[in-house]
């Protein structure tokens, strides 16, 4: 069975204020997806709901089919969580900390211990493995919280703004470990507002706004939905490229649609095909011997699409 | 990362995983500087009543070991007991959610009750080392002044109560940090209440209204002093004031088995309030 996530008519009101309108969202398999949405959208509030931290008004969350509201322990078993920026018991140090994680998740000694090690490693915090806690900066304490997710190596993952509180370098090396994770068979589900997060390190993306879900789909048919099919890559070459040169050898390639000047050594081109036709165009292109030194798909899709819904609930 | 392989562990049963956390939990308090001030205070009392007895002759000042022990110890480990139970539980729930510790722990697969119930055991195990310390303290004074026999079934049996009042005073303690999402306030309603808070409420109902304050927990806390006493306190005393208009103060005593119910009630009926508030709150 593959893991999943779903939320059903889940909704939670403070008073007179819905956080969460009646969320439904169904996630299966082995992906990352992204949920999107500006501060105070309702991210947090859905992911403290699928951990049971806080109790919906209505609806109902579930984890591999198990109800996260009546059974939170057998739902959370396959999960781990890493919810708001938890602290940790300052006078315990991290292999004491995930010692207690381990042990709590049932994992035999010998599995804390190497699974302790490992994933220590992978937050690069092995050489603080046995110092206290309470001297950790926000940053270092994040990675041991990454670390404690990970330690049972669960199926489903649930990260709520996991880089929150590291330095750049720092959020660079979270992605790096989603990126990783991506590998198991596992679903990962990450909160972020940080749109190049989202669509540096997920396959799909959910779009939250003042507690609705304004759509759900993959990052490809995003960008459809805003380019009618076509895709844009973007191109960087090793020196200048002449008009010329892109009128001649670039513009004739098949599916490509259009061509916009960046600058003197970047172009963006948009395409119309799927990956085979792209990979036919990285194959020219590298053939062309123009320079050529990178090409990626430009994700400016979602941005403008991100923008667009937001506006529109906004108004 | 091992690939493509479901999730480590069985979850253990909710009782385990209490048992599990208490000792994480009771390992934090051993490290930290709450635990170093309670054992300060319990030797500042030690040493205070090392001095008096010293000072005054402690043999000549109780006159026998029972006596001894039915002042210096029944007096002095409620007090050692309201203290620990401030000291070790009254953030114990309320600090889960000001400390954002809770968030560590709930993102996990265990029932609230687990925590609730492990941070009660080691708040208990961490109060109950400071009682022995009392316990040592006033032993070690005993066998000064009374020798070996100072040691009797007596002591054994108000040591039992006393447990019984910590595990009481610790349901109460819990029950009042679970209404609070804010560890100061949660630490100073309960010294507030159990310092002298009781005590005042107490008086006024037992003094003025003349109604028996069995509802109190502090209260019951007297019935640590009878194994030693010959004869159990009356348990309604009506002074009257000298003079034709004097008023008449009225003050009650615990029967031993009202005592015992009164501490077994409490611990019972705020514990499971306590488990239920904790089963409610959010951590919004």
């Amino acid at each position: 069975m593959s893991p999943s996530l779903e939320a059903r008519q889940l909704t939670r009101r403070f008073g007179a204020f819905t956080a969460l309108d009646h969320l439904n969202l169904q996630v299966e398999g082995s992906k990352c997806i992204g949920f999107l949405g500006p501060n105070g959208a309702g991210k947090t509030t859905a992911l403290k709901m699928f951990t049971d931290l806080i109790f919906p008004t209505s609806g109902e969350a579930f984890i591999n089919g198990v109800s996260v509201q009546q059974e939170r322990k057998r739902a959370l078993g396959a999960c781990g969580t890493l919810i708001e920026t938890p602290e940790i018991y300052s006078s315990l140090s991290p292999r004491e900390a995930l010692e207690l994680v381990g042990a709590l998740r049932g994992m035999r000694p010998e599995e804390i211990r190497s699974r302790t090690t490992e994933v220590l490693e992978e937050v690069k915090m092995a050489d603080w493995a046995d110092k206290k806690v309470g001297r950790f900066s926000k940053g270092m304490k994040q990675r041991i919280n990454i670390a404690s997710a990970l330690l049972s190596d669960p199926e489903v993952v649930l990260l709520d703004e996991p880089s929150t509180g590291l330095d750049p370098r720092g959020m660079a090396e979270v992605r790096d470990i989603v990126r990783g994770l991506k590998k198991g068979r596992r679903l990962i589900f990450m909160s972020s507002h940080i749109l190049s997060e989202v669509i540096d390190v997920c396959d799909e993306v959910a779009l939250l706004n003042h507690g609705k879900l304004l759509f759900h789909d993959t990052l490809s048919n995003v960008e459809k939905r805003l380019t009618g099919g076509a895709t844009s890559v973007d191109l960087a070459f090793m020196g200048p490229v002449g008009d010329d040169t892109v009128t001649s050898q670039v513009a004739p390639l098949p599916g490509v649609v259009s061509i916009a000047r960046v600058d003197a050594t970047r172009l963006t081109l948009t395409i119309q095909g799927g990956p085979t036709v792209q990979s036919g165009i990285l194959e020219r292109l590298a053939a062309a011997r123009l320079g050529l030194l990178s090409f990626e798909p430009s994700r400016s899709a979602l941005e403008e699409v991100y923008l667009q819904e937001i506006s529109k609930g906004d108004s | 990362m091992t690939d493509g392989t479901p999730s480590l562990g069985h979850v253990p049963g909710t009782f385990r995983q209490a048992v599990l956390l208490s000792r994480y939990q009771f390992r934090d308090y051993l490290r930290s500087r709450r635990f170093v001030l309670m054992m300060a205070i319990v030797a500042i009392i030690g040493a205070i009543l090392t001095f008096v007895l010293l000072y005054y002759n402690g043999a000549g000042l109780t006159g026998s070991s029972d006596a001894f022990y039915g002042t210096f110890w029944a007096g002095g480990v409620t007090v050692v007991i309201i203290f620990a139970g401030i000291i070790f539980g009254g953030d114990a729930i309320a600090g889960e959610f000001q400390n954002k510790t809770g968030y560590f722990l709930m993102g996990l697969p265990i029932r609230r009750n687990s925590v609730y119930v492990g941070k009660f055991l080691a708040a208990f195990t961490a109060s109950l080392l400071s009682v022995l310390f009392y316990l040592v303290i006033l032993l070690a004074n005993g066998a000064y002044w009374f020798g070996g026999a100072a040691l009797s079934v007596a002591l054994f049996e108000s040591f039992a109560i006393a447990l019984l009042y910590l595990l009481a005073l610790l349901g109460a303690v819990f029950l009042f940090s679970s209404m609070f999402k804010n560890s100061p306030y949660a630490v100073l309603v309960v010294a507030v209440l159990f310092l002298f808070g009781f005590s005042i409420i107490q008086a006024l109902i037992s003094g003025l209204v003349k109604v028996e304050p069995w509802f109190i927990i502090t209260y019951a806390q007297n019935v640590i002093s009878y194994p030693f006493l010959s004869s159990i306190p009356a348990h309604m005393e009506t002074v009257k004031a000298p003079g034709p208009r004097g008023a008449s103060i009225t003050s009650y005593n615990p029967t031993y088995a009202e005592g015992l119910a009164i501490m077994g009630g409490y611990f019972v009926l705020t514990a499971v309030a306590g488990l239920l508030l904790f089963e409610r709150e959010e951590f919004t």
